[in-house]
């Protein structure tokens, strides 16, 4: 077993864990153990009372109004655009662009970049790792722009091949656009290599962090990345609100991509001139109370600190694979040597589905399926695998839960 | 909620030891279904003459209650008339879906399903057999969906 000098505290996390009250309830009986982080973590009171005293005390919208509401929501909306650019140490909030989610920025990015880039035959390169998210799009843009989609190969392990991902860029590649961290295997790529390589050739790089920023602490300008995309509901915020950062010289390059609102200066039916950075990407009165729950999370996690919280999921992976490869007919799926804190798993003679459903009996939420990722599974030959995946507030007791719910499904099922 | 309503000793063994499986060498009726949400994918190949489901086989990958409800499926309906079939969809499709419904007693071993019900997210999982034994005898040549 690990241990680390800069390990939680039992006390430390027992603290922090008070602070979610959906780890507080119980389920079928039992304590709930969440284990289902990289799908969505819970969210801190913290948060919880921020977007309740926005919607409580400042709803309005923003840019609008010379009311006082309306001012106070502008303020709270494009200061949790501060606290994200302080967050990812971006150069300035104009490349910080509010948008759903993960895949609303990278369709943002296919839509704008990609539709302008790309001439027939061109070429984007992504790895076998993706999330559906960071394939369909991009599929998309090759049927509408004659470019093509190449894969970098992964190994047994689940490790993006580096020596095959240099050969495939060529002349004809324009995009690179990757996982930061794999959403099925938990494979941590070192984006910063690969981000190089394509920078070096004067490929537009884009990086898929939702399930990275949760976890390490992001800096996209030592990155070197033109884009990095990342969701606020698997970093202790709300569900609806993500975040785009671009690189400013490549932004003001850009075209809009949805019309109205916010992203426009003015109107006239013979011209419409656009709005400058970033709000000429953020079409339509935008998700405040979201930007101001990402806003909360943001201070909260500066508050525990990223380097503390890779620390405790670092030590919760190591205990947790110790003690799952002890139950017969386990098999991890993705052993590569750098991995997030999620473990993604088989188990002999039982179909994911099934322990999905002992585990729920027993008040442990994991996520059973493809995970959006069909063509890990088809790599490994798996219709689906269980996964489990820590946070912060996760302790070794709840992988002990998770350890006794497994070995019943296996009593009953096998 | 009580597991053991679900995984009932009639399904697990279904699961274990599934009857009917495989493929009919030369079928009249055969199709494809699949569940996205759990990977599930089933063949289900079909004998039919005189209006008289004759034989069948199920062959695919699956989880304990897709594996013991296309099992279940197949010794039910085997042997008995496409109206008679019929009638069995229904009567499962009730037992599947309304929570009130106690099964009949034409169900026989098919009424170990019933647990499933209480149990929303699982209830494709025990109706995927029956929706591609459905699309078989229909002709359909696009594999159905849950989804």
């Amino acid at each position: 077993m690990i241990a680390l000098a800069t390990e939680v505290p039992p006390g430390d996390v027992e603290r922090l864990r008070a602070q979610f009250p959906a780890l507080c309830r119980r389920v079928n009986g039992h304590l709930l153990a969440y284990l289902d982080n990289a799908a969505s973590a819970q969210q801190p009171a913290a948060v919880i009372d921020a977007i309740a005293d926005y919607s409580r005390n400042h709803h309005s919208n923003v840019h609008r109004g010379v009311h006082t509401l309306s001012q106070e929501a502008t303020a709270l909306y494009e200061g949790a655009r501060g606290k994200v650019r302080g967050f990812i140490n971006a150069a300035s909030e104009r490349e910080i662009i509010f948008v759903r989610g993960t895949t609303e920025a990278i369709n943002l990015v296919a839509n704008t970049l990609g539709r302008t880039r790309l001439q027939p035959g061109d070429e984007i390169v992504i790895s076998w790792l993706e999330h559906h998210a960071n394939i369909v799009p991009w599929q998309l843009l090759c049927e509408q722009t004659g470019a093509r989609l190449r894969v970098v190969p992964i190994d047994r392990r689940g490790v993006v091949d580096f020596d095959a991902y240099r050969a495939l860029l060529g002349p004809r590649t324009k995009i690179v656009s990757l996982a930061h961290v794999s959403n099925a295997l938990g494979t941590v790529l070192p984006i910063g290599e690969f981000i190089a390589e394509a920078r070096d050739r004067g490929i537009a790089t884009v990086v898929d962090g939702a399930q990275a920023v949760p976890h390490q602490r992001i800096d996209v300008q030592a990155l070197g990345c033109d884009f990095y995309a990342f969701s606020g509901h698997k970093m202790y915020g709300p569900t609806g609100i993500g975040v785009l950062y671009g690189r400013e010289a490549v932004l003001a390059t850009l075209p809009p991509w949805q019309g109205g609102g916010d992203m426009i200066l003015t109107v006239s039916f013979e011209r419409t001139t656009y709005n400058s950075l970033p709000w000429r990407f953020e079409a339509g009165t935008p998700n405040i109370a979201g930007a101001v729950g990402l806003g909360a999370a943001i201070d909260w996690l500066a508050e525990v600190g990223m380097e503390r919280i890779a620390a405790h999921e670092a030590e919760l992976l190591a205990y947790a694979t110790a003690r799952l490869l002890t139950i017969p007919g386990l098999t991890i799926i993705g052993t590569a040597p750098d991995k997030a804190s999620l473990v993604s798993f088989t188990v002999d003679g039982i179909h994911p589905h099934d322990l999905g459903t002992v585990l729920d009996a027993e008040g442990v939420a994991v996520r059973t399926g493809h995970h959006c990722a069909m063509p890990v599974m088809e790599f490994f030959d798996l219709p689906a695998t269980a996964r489990t995946s820590f946070a912060l507030y996760n302790t070794r007791a709840e992988i002990e839960q998770l350890h006794a719910a497994l070995t019943r499904a296996i009593g009953m099922l096998r | 909620m009580d597991l053991a309503d679900l995984y009932r000793d009639v399904i697990v063994d279904h699961n274990r030891n599934p009857r009917n499986r495989g493929r009919l060498p030369q079928p009249s009726h055969s199709a494809e279904g699949n569940n996205p949400l759990c990977g599930d994918q089933l063949r289900v190949t079909l004998e039919v003459s005189d209006g008289v489901l004759r034989d069948i086989r199920c062959e695919g990958r699956g989880c304990a209650i897709s594996t013991a409800s296309a099992s279940l499926m197949s010794e039910a309906v085997k042997g008995h008339s496409l109206a008679e079939v019929a009638g069995l969809f229904g009567q499962v499709h009730q037992m599947l879906t309304s929570h009130d419904a106690v099964p009949g007693p034409d169900l026989g071993k098919l009424a170990a399903l019933s647990g499933v019900r209480e149990f929303p997210a699982r209830v494709k999982c025990a109706s995927l057999c029956w929706h591609t034994l459905n699309a078989a005898l229909a002709g359909d040549a696009a594999p159905v969906s849950t989804e």
